[in-house]
């Protein structure tokens, strides 16, 4: 009879936490996998166009980033208003592009290179001058590939 | 072996150390995929007479669309709506021959853009994605009609084919700089 009471006093049994870490790291371990880490700070507005036939990046190491636009608020005393290029972290003139591709050519294995691209990111406002004269520039390093970034909309 | 049994450490602070770099990966990651509008550029000319060589084409054959600096859209010389780009190229690329002024077949119909220096960005991804768009319904018909899929689900040879019969042919010009910055 007593070992029947024993059990009603004692309530609900703790839950054990002990996989709990297991459980965390599984998650932590997907994180640090799945994660890519930005490397380079924004000088431009970036607001995409929108645009309904897009197609996904497969590889995003293969990617070579134009960034197209306005110097951001803060900086527009310094660099103006005008739309600009961006190449990694600081503003460049359209001449600097063949070397910027040249040298993510070379950083790239020799069977990849076929597969190299580049994304134009460009703001909406941004003129198609300044995109001219990017692709002409594309064009003289051989860079044939190009991808104009995009927000996907569906309609 | 006497040896004095180690006290046992203590991992309950595991799962926070584990936590918090959770935490730090979650915030720092980014899932968003990269989408845009796929291109391939021309080579650059190596001489004159490549240049000459466009103007073998026949007309009738090409689809001329110009975007002027103010983002007005004329196409085979009549100012037209984004919205209806669609459909006129639509209406140009599948022809076959029937309306003497478009195009013979897909095959050798050939877009040609130009813009101008002072032509928006948005508007020239606008128009380039209509263009894409005529070219895309266009195949996705064909390809229905072959084979009962949509076009990007196609693979291999049958993909080939479609794309064979409809080439997406879209030649962009070198850009003038009529309407100034």
């Amino acid at each position: 009879m007593s070992r029947f009471k024993k059990k009603k006093g004692s309530g609900t049994p703790a839950i054990s936490t002990a996989s709990l870490p297991d459980i965390v790291f599984m998650l932590l371990f997907f994180f640090m996998v799945t994660t890519v880490m930005r490397e380079t700070t924004l000088l431009v507005e970036n607001t995409l166009p929108q645009a309904s036939e897009v197609k996904k990046i497969e590889d995003k190491s293969l990617c070579s980033y134009i960034y197209v636009g306005a110097p951001v608020s803060g900086i527009q005393t310094k660099f103006g208003t005008e739309p600009r290029i961006q190449l990694n972290d600081s503003f460049k003139l359209a001449a600097d592009i063949q070397e910027f591709v040249a040298s993510k050519r070379e950083a790239t294995a020799e069977e990849k290179k076929p597969q190299l691209i580049t994304c134009i990111k460009a703001d909406v406002d941004a003129k198609m001058g300044l995109i001219t004269d990017i692709k002409q520039e594309l064009r003289k390093a051989q860079a044939y590939k190009i991808n104009y970034a995009t927000y996907s909309s569906i309609d | 072996m006497s040896r004095r049994s180690l006290p046992e450490i203590n991992a309950g602070s595991m799962a926070d150390i584990a936590f918090l770099l959770l935490i730090f990966f979650l915030v720092t990651t980014t899932m968003d995929v990269d989408t845009g509008l796929v291109r391939k550029l021309p080579a650059l000319p190596e001489d004159e007479e490549e240049i000459i060589d466009d103007s073998q084409i026949k007309a009738k054959n090409i689809y001329v669309v110009l975007v002027n600096a103010k983002d007005q859209l004329l196409v085979e010389e009549e100012l037209m709506e984004v919205s209806q780009l669609r459909e006129g190229a639509k209406k140009f690329l599948d022809n076959w021959g029937k309306n003497p002024n478009l195009s013979d077949n897909p095959q050798k119909a050939i877009i040609s853009l130009q813009n101008d220096r002072g032509t928006s960005y948005e508007m020239y991804i606008k128009v380039q994605n209509e263009l894409s768009a005529a070219y895309r319904e266009l195949r996705d018909r064909e390809a229905q009609k072959k084979f009962g899929v949509n076009y990007t689900k196609l693979k291999g040879d049958n993909k080939k084919e479609i794309r064979k019969m409809y080439p997406e042919k879209i030649s962009e010009a070198e850009p003038k700089n009529v309407g100034g910055k």
